[in-house]
């Protein structure tokens, strides 16, 4: 890249750039773009309030005297873009945040102000490339080390291909142990504080099966006599009505049958709650808490990545690990070996054995949602 | 007093407009501005009062903000509320608007004339009520702009949600320029150009039955919900709307008569009675046949209605709500049914606000909640609003009396000629209106 393309208006974007610089030229252009971060750094009033409740300080905000329509002067833009910059002017202009100019603010906090307002104008996650994807998970993994100054591992890991995942639960085996609610709860970061679970297990009495009269909140010694257990959770309907009903396109069934939400994309509706007919929608009711040394590191954008309030999660078959090839939390939880999971895809796999040799059932069979779950007893 | 027909209209003859000049519009917001801002002690605290209770809605709802729906009542399994109970109940008067607009403009039946555009102010501060019920509802009203086509993703066809944004727009949207452009018409003194407003009145006809319909699709699509998932629902919406939303007119339109000089003939009011009993006699038909359904061979779906109406496992919250809005619907019905009560005012009003009530529990209380008692699995989960939701609600419809105040204290000067557009003289340099006679009959 030569010098006089580096000084065409558009310092925003740093695509390595640099190296090619002298060093001088270089410093420069490092402060330029230190200038257009903070430029770029009015977040909304939500991440502003959000990154005040991490700190638990108010948060200092600064933008430079230059208003946004100088920026929207600046450079070509897309859609979103011109969108971004007219929000910026009407914040601005409606005095939401301070606006004297603090240049000597900490690098830190101009950086969590930049990045708050790329959090708030991020695409939905669907439809963005690859190189969009892993610019999103990164900047998560960067918010996240501002703020605790620990590293986590988002990953952006797409679908495998031939593979479509399907669970079955040997009814037979479960003894209510609740150990699969436990390990799911660990694993994908659940709010501690109302007790947030994606599987219920609901304690049958033999000789029915009548779910209004099973208690999914039985804390007695297990097994108790004349009782069976069932677990439900996400089924991850190849027809799922919550995907239809979301008004935003922020929940969506991926390649490998796996319904999943951006989080940050959703609106927090609750359309999808009512629509799914399996109680297996979860909302963020409050500011999801988790101890930081609770915090399990390895996460996905899709799966357990940390939630923030207002918005809906579920069960994503615990994407994070089964697109690395591993088995669901709960299934490696369960002490009884009640729960299966596989590749409906692959004939070898151990679920497929399971349809073409028990005789399985699914829960509400007459909505037409098609579930993934299979339930089976010896 | 005979009707006045068209050609007898009581403007300089030739005056049709249908030209809005930039003046005239900024002369006429001008206007408006200075007639909004004066009245008399009475209007300043009767807008003083509201702005108060809009003051406590909005710190109930920046405590909401803060905390997150966690200080609603809602939980997983009741997920939608006080506010989406409201939300239902409002579209329907906004869709009711339609009752009038029909005959006044397609039939040319003068006698609703004056109460059309009380009527389309009744629809524009509903509305506006509704989005601001759907806004607190959410749980990320910063990221409202994910609904906007072309920015954000907007899953239509396939989300009702969706049409539903589309259908409450777009109906707003009509019942501000339709008037608008009649106001600024008779504000110059000229009669508006029919063929301006006429299919736009036309196609609001066709949106207000829409956006009662698409809302009971809302509900009516989940057939995770056996007690919303019935093809009665639309139907009944349209019923109880097309009484709910006529009776508060009758009501409006008899307080503005008494406090303002706006005539609104006994006739008039007469008429949209007439309406409003036909259409609360059809409710309670769909209501018997309803609770048939439900009761003569109850199955498992029919357990929502079983804990409405008589409680189930212990548990009856809504039973006291359900059954004090069928007996205030029977005995409103019943006092609209019969000629002579109906024709009587001392009667009448009161049956209408009974009326009201009765059908906002119907829809809120006894609809949206129930749909979600017992959950998916059975399991019951009772709810109650708290007093966040109370305030914040009790600000959102403080908000739509203070816009249609707004608008009828707009409306009505010009309707009875007292406000016109004032224009200047040039050789004299001194100021003269339109020179007509105050209307009696302006659409
Ligand atoms: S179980 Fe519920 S949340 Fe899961 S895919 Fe089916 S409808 Fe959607
Ligand atoms: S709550 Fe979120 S995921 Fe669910 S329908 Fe609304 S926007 Fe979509």
């Amino acid at each position: 890249m030569s010098h006089c393309n580096c000084s065409s208006p558009d310092p925003i974007r740093k695509n390595g750039m640099h190296e090619l610089l002298a060093e001088n030229v270089l410093s420069d252009w490092l402060k330029r773009d230190d200038e257009m971060n903070y430029l770029r750094s009015m977040p909304s009033l939500e991440s502003v309030l959000m990154w005040s409740q991490y700190n638990n300080q108010p948060t200092s905000l600064a933008i430079t005297k230059r208003t946004a329509a100088d920026h929207v002067l600046d450079k070509g833009m897309d859609r979103r873009t011109a969108v971004q910059a007219m929000a910026a002017s009407l914040m601005a202009g409606m005095g939401f945040f301070q606006t004297a100019c603090n240049p000597f603010a900490p690098a830190d906090e101009r950086e969590k102000s930049q990045l708050a307002w790329d959090d708030y104008f991020q695409g939905n996650f669907r439809i963005m490339t690859d190189k969009e994807k892993e610019e999103t998970v990164r900047r998560l993994e960067r918010m996240y080390e501002l703020n605790t100054g620990k590293r986590i591992n988002i990953s952006a890991k797409g679908p495998i291909p031939g593979v479509l995942y399907g669970y079955a639960f040997n009814i037979s085996k479960c003894r209510g142990y609740l150990e699969c609610i436990r390990g799911c709860i660990e694993e994908n970061n659940q709010d501690r504080e109302t007790g947030m679970q994606y599987i219920t297990l609901h304690e049958h009495k033999k000789g029915q099966m009548n779910f209004g009269e099973a208690p999914d909140d039985f804390y007695h010694e297990v097994p108790r006599d004349g009782h069976f257990y069932i677990g439900t959770q996400c089924m991850h309907c190849e027809n799922p009505p919550c995907v239809d009903v979301c008004p935003v396109q922020a929940t969506w069934k991926e390649e490998d049958g796996i319904v999943v939400v951006d989080y940050n994309w959703c609106i927090g509706c609750r359309y999808c709650e009512a629509a799914c007919p399996y109680d297996a929608r979860r909302f963020n009711w409050q500011d999801p808490v988790v101890p930081e040394n609770e915090v399990n590191h390895n996460q996905h954008y899709l799966g357990n990545r940390l939630r923030k309030k207002g918005v809906m999660e579920k069960c994503t078959f615990c994407i994070q690990r089964t697109r690395e090839g591993k088995n669901p939390a709960c299934v490696e939880a369960c002490p009884t070996g009640a729960r299966i999971f596989g590749n409906l895809l692959d004939p070898n796999s151990e679920i497929r054995w399971v349809l073409a040799n028990k005789k399985v059932f699914r829960l509400k069979e007459d909505l037409g949602t098609e579930p993934k779950f299979w339930y089976f007893m010896d | 007093m005979k009707p006045v027909h068209t050609s007898e209209f009581p403007y300089d003859a030739g005056k049709i407009t249908d030209d809005i000049k930039p003046k005239i519009v900024r002369s006429f917001l001008k206007d408006a501005f200075d007639s909004i801002t004066r009245g008399g002690a009475g209007y300043h605290v009767w807008m003083g009062t509201l702005t108060f209770v809009m003051l406590t809605g909005a710190f109930a709802y920046s405590i909401q903000l803060n905390e997150g729906l966690s200080v609603t009542g809602m939980n997983d399994r009741v997920s939608w509320g006080f506010y989406i109970s409201n939300f239902t109940f409002l579209v329907g008067v906004a869709a009711a608007a339609v009752m009038l607009v029909l005959p006044t403009y397609i039939l040319k039946d003068v006698d609703f004339s004056k109460a059309v555009l009380i009527g389309e102010g009744l629809a524009v501060a509903a509305l506006f009520m509704c989005l601001a019920f759907v806004t607190v509802d959410m749980g990320g009203p910063a990221r409202v702009w994910h609904l906007i086509p072309g920015i954000g993703l907007f899953n239509w066809p396939s989300s009702m949600l969706t049409w539903d944004v589309l259908v409450l727009n777009g109906y707003l949207f009509l019942n501000l320029t339709i008037p608008f452009y009649i106001l600024v018409c008779h504000y110059q003194g000229k009669h508006p150009n029919a063929r301006i407003y006429v299919p736009g009145v036309i196609i609001s006809v066709f949106w207000a039955f829409c956006i009662h319909l698409v809302t009971a699709f809302l509900y009516a699509g989940l057939p995770a919900r056996p007690f919303w998932n019935s093809s009665l629902l639309g139907p009944r919406f349209l019923a109880s709307a097309f009484s709910a939303g006529p009776a508060l007119i009758i009501i409006v339109l008899s307080v503005i008569r008494r406090f303002t000089d706006y005539k609104v003939e006994n006739v008039t009011i007469g008429k949209i009675a007439l309406i409003v009993t036909v259409a609360a006699q059809i409710n309670l038909v769909m209501l018997g046949s309803e609770l048939f359904k439900e009761f003569y061979a109850p199955t498992h779906h029919s357990e929502s209605a079983v804990y409405l109406f008589f409680g189930l496992h212990g548990f009856g919250g809504l039973r006291p709500w359900i059954w004090t809005a069928i007996m205030m619907n029977l005995f409103a019905t019943g006092i609209l049914t019969l000629n002579p009560l109906r024709n009587n005012h001392k009667w009448l009003l009161p049956a209408c606000a009974i009326l009201f009530i009765s059908i906002w529990i119907e829809k809120g209380m006894g609809l949206i909640i129930p749909g979600f008692i017992p959950g998916p699995w059975g399991k019951i989960v009772e709810y109650t609003p708290t007093w966040i939701e109370i305030c914040v609600s009790l600000g959102i419809w403080a908000m739509g009396m203070f816009i249609f105040t707004l608008l009828v204290k707009i409306a009505i000067p010009i309707e009875t000629g007292k406000l016109r557009y004032v224009t200047e003289t040039v050789s004299s340099g001194e100021k003269t209106t339109t020179n007509m006679p105050a209307s009696t009959n302006l659409v």
